[in-house]
């Protein structure tokens, strides 16, 4: 059975409130063990997720509800989140990146999450919606730097 | 939750510098996106954005530096981002767009 999450937030499809969502990635991602630069992608890949939700699920109406899931992961070490909506389902095969070398702008979220995540799972919800799983593991030089001794570096 | 971003922007010599502080973000890149347009407008020789004190951008605000980009070019103005710090650089280099543009250290660097 899967343990509960350990941080569930509610929020409006808002995009003044992707900052409180941010902030509390990072604060996760830092108690995990990643570095600097892998917070910075971590919360640029929650961003991206939770904004093409506003944008397309939601086209950009900002009183529907989104929910988000944390876990901390121990073997592998990392962190997992969970996305949920209610807003326009899509067919997951046809969620995808587009070429970087045409130049232009928008289009980038997704190859930011695909790029920044190990994995990246959109579902279509049964009760309506999308579900996007993401997970990230910790790097084999952030993994050294972790002292599993210390109370704060054990959980379930 | 964020304050709105603030924008200053000032006049040197034949360059306009937009000095953005706070997260770029897509609550927010709407206003830099603005202020391109406004100082584009004008027809300066240089338009510089200094990113000196933006803390994080998404991909909203990469799509704004890369329209203000394009509109420089078609407007034969020289185009340059200033102060690209890691939490921002982060952001450019994950959409392999970092060497589209021109990145200079300090205003007084683009100004030359």
């Amino acid at each position: 059975m899967e343990r509960d999450p350990e941080i569930s937030i509610r929020l409006f499809s808002d995009p003044h409130l992707l900052s409180t969502i941010r902030s509390t990635v990072e604060g996760l991602a830092k108690a995990v063990g990643f570095a600097e630069k892998s917070r910075g992608l971590l919360m640029l890949a929650i961003d991206e997720a939770l904004a093409n939700v506003i944008r397309h699920g939601y086209d950009g109406r900002t009183d529907e509800m989104i929910w988000v899931h944390l876990w901390r992961v121990r073997e592998p070490r990392g962190i997992r989140i969970i996305i949920e909506d209610l807003g326009r389902s899509v067919a997951p095969e046809k969620i995808k990146g587009r070429d970087l070398s045409d130049v232009k702008p928008g289009g980038l979220g997704v190859h930011i999450i695909k790029e920044t995540m190990n994995e990246s799972c959109w579902e279509q919800r049964p009760e309506g919606g999308m579900r996007l799983t993401l997970v990230k593991w910790l790097s084999p030089e952030e993994l050294q730097n972790v002292t599993p001794t210390k109370p704060e570096n054990t959980f379930p | 939750m964020n304050q709105e971003l603030v924008i200053e922007q000032k006049i040197i010599g034949d360059m306009i510098v937009l000095r953005p502080a706070g997260d770029i973000d897509m609550a927010r890149s709407s206003a830099i996106r603005k202020a391109v347009t406004e100082a584009v407008r004008t027809r300066p020789a240089k338009l510089a954005i200094d990113l000196t004190a933006v803390g994080y951008m998404d991909s909203s605000g990469i799509a704004t530096m890369i329209e203000a980009l394009q509109s420089s070019m078609r407007n034969k103005m020289k185009f340059f981002l200033v102060g690209v710090g890691p939490k921002v650089r982060v952001a450019f280099e994950i959409t392999k767009l970092i060497g589209m543009f021109t990145i200079c250290d300090t205003v007084e660097d683009a100004a030359k």
